[in-house]
């Protein structure tokens, strides 16, 4: 079928959430889209990332309500939990989103290519099938490349599988194990952390850095260590690796902690370090595409140093988010179509990581505020003081809002606690409007919600909450 | 590709402008940055741009005619092109004209980085004519916070909103451009500013018969004074108060400050006055205040605007952060801003943006007056003529020399006593010259 079909505009390499959103995007614009992919459609994200993992987090939710439902009047005897059924129903949900995005190429005329590809030159694209038949050359006059990343490894770390995982192995894993170390404290660790530790895992989270999700504010970190520690997680932050050893009965790791040397042990092993772009094989040297430390440089058109050559997502550098690929694949397929859109405002991309309790933030922190010279004003408030939290039995965690003091610009909110990953969704609206703290306090909102709590910290950092 | 240049808005009061004079003619190979012609706004005279090369196939205004915001003036296209379609409807009002290439900009307002979109595919290029001018809030605060009209700053957000970045770049180019052109080209636009100021008035007898009076239509600055000046009393409620001031010290510090000074660079009065109200603002704040939106706001800089009148009308340009300038600069600058405004070239940013007027008809041998408030300033000080009158000093009759100014104050933002404590500073400032000079 596609072997013989050509003629096409628009070559996407890689079919995640960037690539198929450019294909469809292209094709709303009436050009010929071509989508080559090497696995399945939808990426890591739908596939072994954002989508399964969610999955496995409202699983873990559940249960911990399950757990708690006596502070609710259930009487729950004999409760028990079967992670089997957990792991199934994330694969379920992966795979019925995985035919929708199959269905929208269908339905956007977009042909799907399956194979590795690999540029021949800066318009010919070479398709080695996964199914070891013979190879084709599509052509097309630009080329987005999507491909991705994939996770890091640590140097003298096998992943087997079996004891040693990556997010990759973890998500096929059917029993939750009986301990776990997890290295890496970002996104995925504390994730994972979530899921493992609800379904009764000893887990142990070790980050080198000193706190847990580092990118995020320190205050809010410090929120959710409180949270996991208190749910019996061992937290070892400013802990550095020093040697991974796995047998068929345990894993034991090293490590170097402030408090000295300390030998650990458990179950499995989570590598969580952070994930890697996926460059090699590509071509991208023999065509003369610029990388900076394995990277694709792109110009805010996301146009790679050769001009018909774009890339979009998590090749294209961080923020490794699968909204941020969306979005920029919308704006190389505008650009390629003599469109001029405008380029990403990076400081207006959220954060979220659906750990428990969750972690949303846009913009600055408090101290990136200050560093970038803002004279700065911090408005906070807690959800214990929140009428929509309290009845949710949710009081965990807080808004933090920073503002410049002179214009009152939004300058960063970070959220942890119920429901911040869709809270945040206000302030990304209110930042790209560019709102300052005037028209938030002036937005009405609704009484009892959570995102009252976003009203209260606004009014808090112009020294006047309400509730507080 | 052809593309419409339209009738610019360049200032958030404007609504018509006059095309004084084309400086292309039809036929005309232009470039991107070539003065098309002269337009009369109803602030100044301003230079009209072409953003985008080619030839003036067409033009649709002619000299002397008023065309309202946002309507079709000329169209630039290919030498051979079919122009014909872009100016079909030429004589549609501007609400019901198609979205219009940037192909023009006023050479005082648009920085060149935004004036790039000429060239692009005209479906997709942003209306230069914005009635309602689209600006985020953020962009809002910093343009009120910097005193500038945000209706000059062009915008590069979605939709050619004004957003901070633009802001940002509109100042900078402010900052970067010198502070005024020297004296020397000032004289040259004498005839523009007779066609500048004439244009509008036309002469005619009213054609019936035993009506002995004539009628002429309002010029733009005439319109603007007219909505203004009843804006001004129909909201703010003025009061009055006069004081006199002893001169003499004053003229004599002034002699002696001119004995040394070249012609060109020698003091006023009106400097004087200028350097005494802007040190008594930094002394006394809350005379540096306007009213806003039910709010007062407290400026930080003083910027002093000074009424210059012009044949049709009067303009005030504004000497920023006077308080922070010697005698001899604001000398030198109300020198150049008065020349300028009278060549009508001011551009928005010299008369935007002031905090208090001074308004001086002393030359003119008035005692005194009240001057009517400059929105949104809640202040303006009416000076009189120095007067040689019998005075009592110590006891004694004397000639002295006394001047009679005359504070008009917002009653909703200042009060009898603030204006009347700012009086006295002015006062002890003028009778005590060398004060001035510190």
């Amino acid at each position: 079928m596609a072997a013989q079909e050509q003629g096409f505009q628009v070559i996407v390499i890689g079919g995640g959430p960037g690539g198929y959103v450019a294909a469809i995007r292209a094709a709303q614009l009436g050009l010929k889209v071509a989508v080559v992919e090497r696995d399945r459609l939808g990426g890591v994200c739908l596939n072994w990332g954002c989508i399964p993992t969610k999955a496995l987090l409202r699983n873990a939710e559940v249960l911990s309500l399950a757990q708690r439902g006596e502070e609710f009047g259930l009487q729950i005897q004999g409760l028990t939990a079967d992670y089997r059924k957990a792991q199934l129903r994330s694969r379920q949900v992966a795979d019925r989103l995985t035919r929708g995005i199959a269905y929208l190429m269908r339905k956007n005329h977009i042909t799907v290519v399956s194979g590795v590809a690999r540029l021949r030159t800066t318009t010919q694209v070479e398709v080695e099938p996964s199914d070891g038949g013979a190879g084709q050359v599509l052509e097309a006059e630009h080329i987005i490349l999507a491909t991705g990343s994939r996770e890091r490894l640590l140097p003298g770390v096998t992943v087997d599988g079996r004891r040693v995982w990556t997010s990759y192995e973890a998500l096929q894993v059917e029993v939750a194990p009986e301990s776990l170390i997890i290295i890496g404290a970002g996104a995925v660790g504390v994730e994972f952390a979530s899921v493992f530790a609800a379904y009764g895992t000893r887990v142990t989270l070790i980050e080198m850095l000193p706190t847990l999700v580092p990118l995020e504010d320190p205050e809010i970190a410090e929120v959710l260590e409180q949270s996991f520690r208190k749910r019996g997680m061992q937290i070892m932050t400013g802990t550095k690796v020093e040697k991974v050893e796995a047998s068929d009965a345990e894993v034991r790791v090293v490590v170097a902690s402030p408090q000295g040397v300390q030998e650990l042990s458990a179950a499995a092993l989570l590598l969580a370090v952070g994930r890697a772009p996926n460059t090699e094989a590509l071509g991208l040297e023999a065509v003369g595409v610029a990388v900076e430390r394995g990277f694709v440089q792109v110009k805010s058109s996301q146009q790679t140093s050769i001009p018909n050559l774009y890339a979009i997502g998590d090749v294209a550098g961080p923020p490794l988010l699968a909204h941020k690929a969306m979005a920029e694949g919308v704006i190389a397929v505008e650009h390629l179509a003599g469109q001029t859109p405008k380029p990403l405002e990076r400081t207006n991309i959220a954060n979220c990581t659906y750990c428990s309790p969750q972690v949303a933030s846009i913009g600055l922190t408090e101290s990136r505020a200050r560093e970038a010279g803002h004279d700065v004003k911090i408005g906070k408030f807690p959800f214990r003081a929140s009428g929509r939290a309290m009845a949710m039995a949710e009081t965990e965690g807080l808004v933090k809002f920073v503002a410049d003091a002179q214009f009152g610009e939004i300058l960063g909110v970070h959220i942890v606690g119920p429901e911040a990953t869709e809270m945040i969704a206000e302030v990304a609206a209110l930042k790209t409007l560019e709102a300052t703290l005037d028209e938030l306090i002036l937005t009405v909102h609704a009484h009892p919600t959570l995102a009252e709590a976003l009203l209260e910290a606004a009014l808090a950092a112009d020294g006047r909450a309400v509730h507080l | 590709m052809a593309s419409q240049i339209v009738m610019p808005k360049m200032s958030d009061t404007m609504e018509e402008g006059v095309v004084v004079k084309w400086l292309k003619r039809e036929g005309d190979r232009v470039a991107s940055g070539d003065a098309l012609a002269e337009i009369e706004t109803d602030k100044a005279v301003l230079e009209l741009e072409a953003t985008t090369a080619g030839v003036l196939r067409k033009i649709l205004a002619q000299e002397d005619s008023k065309v309202p915001v946002g309507q079709l003036l000329a169209v630039i296209g290919a030498e051979d092109e079919d122009v014909s379609p872009l100016f079909g409807r030429s004589t549609s009002p501007s609400p019901q004209l198609p979205p219009v290439t940037g192909a023009a900009s006023m050479s005082s307002a648009a920085p060149a980085s935004t004036t790039a979109s000429g060239s692009g595919a005209p479906a997709r290029l942003e209306p230069v004519t914005r009635e309602r001018i689209d600006a985020s809030p953020l962009a809002r605060r910093m343009a009120e916070e910097a005193r500038i009209d945000i209706a000059q700053v062009p915008g590069t957000g979605p939709g050619g909103r004004v957003v901070k970045r633009d802001i940002e770049a509109f100042l900078a180019q402010l900052r970067s451009q010198p502070s005024r052109p020297p004296a020397a080209p000032v004289s040259a636009p004498a005839g523009a500013v007779e066609g500048g100021a004439q244009a509008p008035a036309q002469l005619a007898p009213v054609g019936v018969a035993g009506v002995d009076h004539t009628e002429r239509d309002l010029s733009m600055m005439r319109k603007t004074i007219a909505r203004r000046m009843a804006l001004s009393k129909t909201t703010a409620p003025h009061f009055y108060m006069t004081t006199e001031i002893a001169m003499e010290r004053a003229i004599a510090m002034r002699q002696s400050l001119n004995e040394l000074a070249a012609d060109a660079a020698k003091i006023s009065f009106n400097d004087m006055i200028l350097k005494a109200v802007a040190n008594a603002l930094r002394q006394f704040p809350r005379m540096n205040v306007s009213y806003a939106d039910e709010k007062i706001r407290l400026h930080q800089r003083v910027h002093v605007s000074m009424a210059v009148a012009l044949d049709d009308g009067l303009i005030t340009p504004v000497i920023r952060d006077c308080d922070r300038k010697s005698l001899g600069e604001i000398s030198r600058e109300a020198k150049e801003l008065t020349e300028l405004a009278r060549a009508r070239r001011l551009k928005p940013e010299d008369y935007i943006g002031g905090t208090f007027s001074v308004s001086n008809l002393g030359m003119f041998e008035v005692e005194e007056f009240a001057a009517i408030i400059n929105p949104p300033e809640a202040a303006i000080l009416a000076v009189g003529t120095i007067r040689q009158q019998p005075v009592v000093v110590d006891g004694q009759l004397g000639v002295g020399h006394r001047m009679k100014v005359t504070l008009s104050g917002d009653h909703r933002a200042v009060d009898g006593a603030t204006g009347a404590q700012f009086l006295q500073i002015v006062k002890r400032l003028l009778e005590q010259p060398l004060t001035l000079m510190l």
